[in-house]
């Protein structure tokens, strides 16, 4: 178990924005949020996965929608907490726990503030071990648990809970409602038992995102290599570092598709890497050659000061480091690769490990 | 002939310029209220350059006086913040997150309406005008002197805010400056509103400071119009600059780059500017610098301007040289502004870039003779050393393969030789250090649009064209002379999560300054 206070935040947030792999939004203003309501209620216990008791009942909350839109219509920290109250109410149970989709972006931050409204404690773990871009696409999915009833509301006080058949049919029923929304709505889903949450979720991905966070921290205070500390804090490696000469991007079926290369210098002078993203970098390609793709981390830090760069956020002579890093090992079984692999996201290669090609 | 003026902290500078010709500059120092020191600079270039004040066609000052005010929390107006926005944000009111001493200077008070709109355009909720008037009967309570007015997603429509401030004039009267975020920034609640708070509570401070200029211009017998410097490089009329202080902000950098690279000529280059104890490299496109991506906090409050991205490195006139193991290093530890008295050539006795520069005869400064001693080889190497740093960090800033001229400014840049490694040539331009003034004086006028579409298939094109257009008449409208308007940046970010193929469009116009014959 572990105390959160508002001062973790920071921390918390820098190291969800690069576990976000480029996608999952700006953490700015759920850690703002999150900061709020603990001044209001005091500080979350976050609680690592063998503390929660097997008859538990963790109800996960998120944002879905358009970070674009959270910047500017920003969510209100009731919103979460009746998010969570509405599904609670229509399963009839009182819920012990909270907890976070995913380790990247707001979705990390955001469910803190639910907690501290609710004086419940935040499971420290995420469904996901990174961030990817459909309800779907979670690890309690390969375990046969059903994303509904889940629950989603606006800032008005509009409130629904969807029962679908399946969980791509939450997706696509909730993404219509969060449009009429305003592209902005919060949901709570894939209630779980405590039993059923230890063997769907990655384990302590909160507190690795602060660790994360203060090890970028640290290296710059230090004068160290902030890039090189936060890629061995996930076990992972910089696969090339240099400078943005190309982003291109393009709206399919409402997600941001696009690519940028970027020309290497120093001891990568003369290579050029292409990623490919659709709101997180999905495929990193070493001279023409697939190096790494999805399931596996693509993170994209600023070289001089290790700070996570979005893929909204590319542009064109932006001085970077790309590090990747392994994902959660059940994404690797052929039902994993078939949710969130390289062909689901329309690429047809198949799947290579951050580690598949020397450095 | 057009005078460009640059009103620092410490110095006010002056350029009198024919095109982009300087016929005079002089440097005065800064008075305290401004004008006298400017009046000083006036003077100074008429006694260098005789001058007829009837045949000043313009008259441009880029001055640090704003954001100098926010930094230090002086001579700020009791300010109120109003959202629009209700039910939506009110988690996270206006001033959340600011220093507690800078709301206390600006006697800062918060207020949240129903209002604002969604992504496209429909309504979050109606204006409710009786809360409205109830708002601003308590800020009149509380000696409210100046409003900022934000509304969620203005920058897509800004009829809300447009409507609140006719119900805020109406029961504040005519006294109460009122500043609309739409027209101060960006997509970003918080960062658009900040800036319209700060620039609210500037705005008496602008009308005493814009009216001392003017007298202060009109006194010296100068007829012809008064220009402030915006962030961007471009220019604003006072009527607007009365209305936007905040606009001035970071006009310093941009300044400064700008003039230097009018001086050498080129208008595609680096600009690299060696201090005592950092060199800053800056890369201007088109006489543009490149904007910065990040999010900036000034005096701890976070807005959404682009500044322009410089890249810092520890190398200066000051910086410590010293021989180790590993070789020779230079910084990032300098004198600073101790050099005249510390440095060898000064006759102290701490190594410095500045000494070793001497001793490699890239420069008379001080004694030479003290240096005599050094060993030649550990001269050359530092030397070296300092040419590859800064060729690095050129290389670093670079955005194209194409060889860019490298435009050397500031008292450090003696420290560089002529050529840099990698064939890159060095420019020295003459009186560098008016470059602010300079650039000031060259400022030309921008217009610029920044907003979602919704575009629908087939419809890209026109809709970029539209986004264009606007940021032409835009800029036509402030002031540019139509034949010379062009794009100067044009930026479209697909926004991911949004129906119908919605997509972010900045763009950005600048054309010369319409004068009169």
């Amino acid at each position: 178990m572990q105390r959160v206070v508002p001062e973790d935040l920071v921390a918390l947030a820098r190291g969800a924005a690069m576990l976000g792999t480029g996608g999952g939004g700006d953490p700015y203003i759920g850690r703002l949020l999150a900061e709020q309501a603990m001044r209001a209620h005091g500080p979350v216990e976050i609680v690592g996965l063998d503390e929660v008791p097997d008859d538990a009942v963790v109800l996960p909350v998120a944002m879905m929608g358009a970070p674009t839109v959270m910047v500017e219509k920003i969510p209100s920290t009731q919103q979460l907490t009746v998010a969570v109250q509405a599904l609670s109410r229509y399963l009839g149970t009182t819920p012990t726990h909270v907890a976070c989709m995913e380790a990247g972006g707001v979705n990390s931050t955001l469910p803190f503030v639910a907690a501290a409204e609710l004086g419940l404690p935040l499971v420290d773990g995420d469904a996901m071990g990174r961030a990817f871009p459909e309800l779907q696409m979670v690890l309690p999915t390969l375990n046969g648990v059903e994303a509904t009833p889940m629950s989603i509301v606006d800032e008005k006080g509009n409130q629904g809970v969807l029962d679908t058949v399946d969980n791509r049919w939450a997706e696509r029923l909730a993404r219509s409602a969060t449009i009429d929304m305003g592209c902005s709505a919060i949901i709570s889903l894939y209630a779980m038992s405590g039993a059923m949450t230890r063997r769907s979720f990655v384990p302590g991905t909160l507190s690795l995102c602060i660790q994360i966070g203060r090890a970028i921290e640290r290296a710059r205070a230090e004068h160290q290599d902030p890039v090189r500390a936060a890629a061995d804090r996930i076990g992972g490696r910089v696969l090339h570092t240099g400078k943005v000469v190309d982003v291109s991007r393009r709206t399919q079926t409402g997600f941001a598709r696009g690519e940028a290369s970027i020309d290497g210098v120093d001891a990568d002078l003369g290579r050029r890497c292409v990623l490919r993203f659709q709101n997180e970098h999905l495929i990193a390609e070493l001279d023409g050659v697939v190096g790494v793709t999805t399931p596996d981390l693509i993170m994209v830090l600023e070289t001089d000061t290790g700070e996570p760069v979005t893929t909204e956020g590319l542009r064109y002579g932006h001085r970077v480091s790309v590090v990747v890093a392994p994902c959660d090992e059940r994404w690797h079984t052929p039902a994993g690769i078939e949710l969130v692999g390289p062909r689901y996201f329309g690429y047809d290669v198949d799947p290579v490990r951050y580690d598949r090609i020397p450095a | 002939m057009f005078i460009g003026i640059d009103v620092g902290g410490t110095n006010t500078d002056a350029v009198l310029m024919d095109g982009t010709t300087v016929l005079a500059d002089v440097k005065a120092s800064t008075s305290d209220d401004v004008t006298s020191g400017i009046v000083n600079a006036l003077d100074g270039l008429k006694a260098k350059h005789p001058f007829d004040p009837a045949g000043v066609k313009g008259v441009m000052i880029g001055t640090t006086h704003f954001i100098n005010a926010l930094v230090e929390a002086k001579r700020l107006a009791p300010t109120a913040a109003l959202r629009l926005a209700l039910p939506a944000t009110g988690s996270l009111p206006p001033m959340v997150g600011w220093p507690e001493r800078l709301v206390g200077a600006m006697s800062g008070r918060s207020y949240l309406a129903r209002g604002g709109h969604e992504f496209d355009g429909r309504h979050i909720a109606e204006l409710d005008v009786g809360e409205l008037r109830r708002h601003a009967a308590d800020m009149a309570e509380h000696g409210v002197r100046t409003v900022a007015i934000s509304s969620v997603f203005s920058p897509v429509n800004s009829e809300f805010e447009l409507r609140a401030a006719e119900v805020l004039a109406e029961e504040l009267g005519p006294d109460v400056a009122i500043s609309l975020s739409h027209e101060v920034g960006r997509i970003g609640l918080l960062e658009r509103e900040n800036a319209t708070i700060v620039n609210a509570a500037l705005r008496e401070l602008a009308a005493q400071i814009v009216d001392g200029l003017e007298a202060s211009i009109s006194g010296f017998g100068i007829d012809a119009p008064l220009y402030l410097s915006q962030n961007d490089g471009t220019l604003m009329g006072v009527d607007f600059a009365r209305r936007y202080p905040v606009a001035t902000f970071t006009s310093g950098p941009t300044n400064s780059m700008r003039g230097a690279a009018v001086l050498s000529g080129f208008d595609t280059c680096a600009v690299v500017d060696v201090g005592g104890t950092t060199t800053d490299v800056g890369v201007l496109t088109n006489g543009f610098p490149r904007e910065a991506t990040s999010d900036v906090a000034v005096a701890g409050v976070r807005i959404n301007f682009r500044m322009p991205d410089v890249l810092s490195i520890g190398i200066g006139g000051g910086s410590l040289v010293r021989s180790g193991a590993g070789g020779v290093t230079v910084g990032p530890d300098s004198v600073g502004y101790r050099l005249t008295s510390l440095a060898r050539v000064f006759g102290g006795d701490v190594l410095t870039a500045t000494d070793v520069a001497v001793a490699g005869g890239l420069a008379e400064i001080g004694d030479p003779s003290l240096v005599a001693d050094l060993d030649r080889a550990s001269v050359r190497e530092a030397l070296d050393r300092i040419a590859a740093d800064v060729a690095d960090a050129v290389e670093r800033m670079r955005t194209s393969t194409e060889s860019l001229p490298i435009v050397a400014v500031g008292g450090g840049s003696i420290l560089l030789p002529d050529e840099l490694p990698g064939g890159l040539k060095v420019h020295r331009p003459e009186r560098f250090a008016v470059a602010n003034a300079i650039g000031a004086a060259i400022a030309q006028v921008g217009g610029e649009v920044d907003r979602v579409y919704a575009i629908e298939p087939g419809r890209r094109d026109a809709v970029v064209e539209e986004a264009r257009q606007e940021a032409v008449d835009r800029a036509i409208a402030a002031g540019a002379h139509p034949d010379t308007t062009k794009i100067v940046d044009l930026d479209e970010v697909p926004i991911p999560y949004l129906p119908g193929n919605a997509t972010r469009i900045r763009c950005k116009a600048v054309g010369d300054l319409r004068t009169e014959a």
